[in-house]
């Protein structure tokens, strides 16, 4: 008996903690630096779909984004077909232009001709709404498009 | 009085502050994922001027309401779409194009300068099914740039690269080797295998 009753006189040291802060900082500093701030709160659903023949979008150009997806849930009020979202609110497509002309308004003017508009549209989307889209750019002469999609193989996209 | 030592700074909380500081910035960042099909649209301006293309240089494919393809007239699965497109482009009907290896089909493409692949959807067709072909259509060309730059890159000195590689290696900044001559190499490549790819927009 008297065996049992040393081992648990010695109890267990406690664990030091004293690298933790170091540890979290570490973490802390990864994630600083990988990731960038959220820009838009997103409204829309916006899955991507698949697609691997794929370029990065290049960061010394300016880009704009465009939402396109069915409003997510709390959002019910504003349909069940595909919207457009241009920063944090819903549009129409009649309200591209003035977007576009005043993105290109905060660019420094020998910038402007680079601008590259990036579509994410959600893969559930019709082509109707992005063709629309896709001539009102047209119409403000905005015609360096990407469609953005998530790394992976086409085959996702038929089911 | 006796010296007294500086006291100890508790920093049993700092973990608690790090924490926060971490979950702060992993709820609000994201992590960028940026990439995309790059595609530039037509320009607006009408031109009265009909150019006239003979019907077998040109590469329909349609999609309809349904998300079905028919490609030249046949209904088509989106899997041998990438093959049809290869074999379309890469024809060499009219014998100038030293680099084709298709079956020089006088019913089909003259040469993959000529070569125009043409898409046309429907207000009904699905996006993920329309970036899906767009996508078989850059893998098409992507195929074929890619065994030109195995050829051209073993003369000019870039040996084992294909296109993919070489304007990986272009932009990237670390690469060392001769930028401008690998720039002749891919402006070369993609003059003889121009990406000529038109959508019809109602």
């Amino acid at each position: 008996m008297s065996k049992f009753k040393k081992k648990k006189d010695g109890g267990l040291a406690p664990i030091n903690t004293a690298s933790l802060p170091d540890i979290v900082f570490m973490l802390l500093f990864f994630f600083m630096v990988a990731t960038e701030m959220r820009l838009d709160t997103l409204m829309i659903k916006n899955t991507l779909p698949n697609a691997d023949q794929i370029e990065k979008l290049e960061k010394k150009n300016p880009v704009s984004f465009i939402f396109i997806g069915k409003p997510s849930s709390g959002y019910e009020k504003y349909g069940t077909e595909a919207r457009i979202q241009l920063n944090d609110k819903f549009a129409e497509v009649k309200d591209i232009a003035s977007f576009i002309n005043e993105e290109r308004a905060l660019l420094r003017e020998e910038l402007i001709p680079f601008l590259t508009v990036a579509l994410k549209v959600d893969k559930e989307a019709n082509m109707g709404i992005v063709g629309d889209v896709k001539q009102e750019l047209r119409k403000v002469n905005a015609l360096k498009i990407n469609y953005m999609v998530a790394p992976g193989d086409v085959s996702n996209n038929l089911k | 009085m006796a010296k007294r030592a500086a006291p100890e700074v508790n920093a049993g909380s700092m973990a608690d502050i790090a924490f926060l500081l971490l979950i702060f910035f992993l709820v609000t960042t994201t992590i960028p994922k940026n990439s995309g099909i790059n595609r530039k649209l037509p320009p607006m301006e009408e031109s009265d001027e009909d150019v006239i293309i003979k019907q077998k240089n040109i590469f329909t494919i349609l999609i309809n309401g349904k998300d079905q393809l028919l490609v030249e007239d046949e209904l088509m699965e989106l899997k041998n779409l990438r093959k049809a497109a290869t074999e379309f482009l890469d024809n060499g009907g009219d014998g100038s194009c030293n680099y084709c290896q298709g079956g020089k089909d006088p019913a089909s493409s003259d040469n993959p300068d000529k070569a125009i692949i043409s898409l046309k959807n429907d207000r009904e067709t699905s996006y993920a099914v329309y970036i899906a072909v767009q996508n078989e259509i850059v893998a098409a060309y992507n195929v074929l740039r890619n065994r030109r730059a195995l050829q051209v890159g073993s003369q000019k000195g870039f040996p084992g690269m294909d296109f993919i590689k070489m304007q990986e290696n272009y932009k990237d900044v670390r690469w060392t080797g001769n930028k401008e001559k690998l720039k002749e190499v891919i402006d070369q490549i993609k003059l003889e295998i121009p990406q000529k790819f038109s959508e019809v927009i109602e």
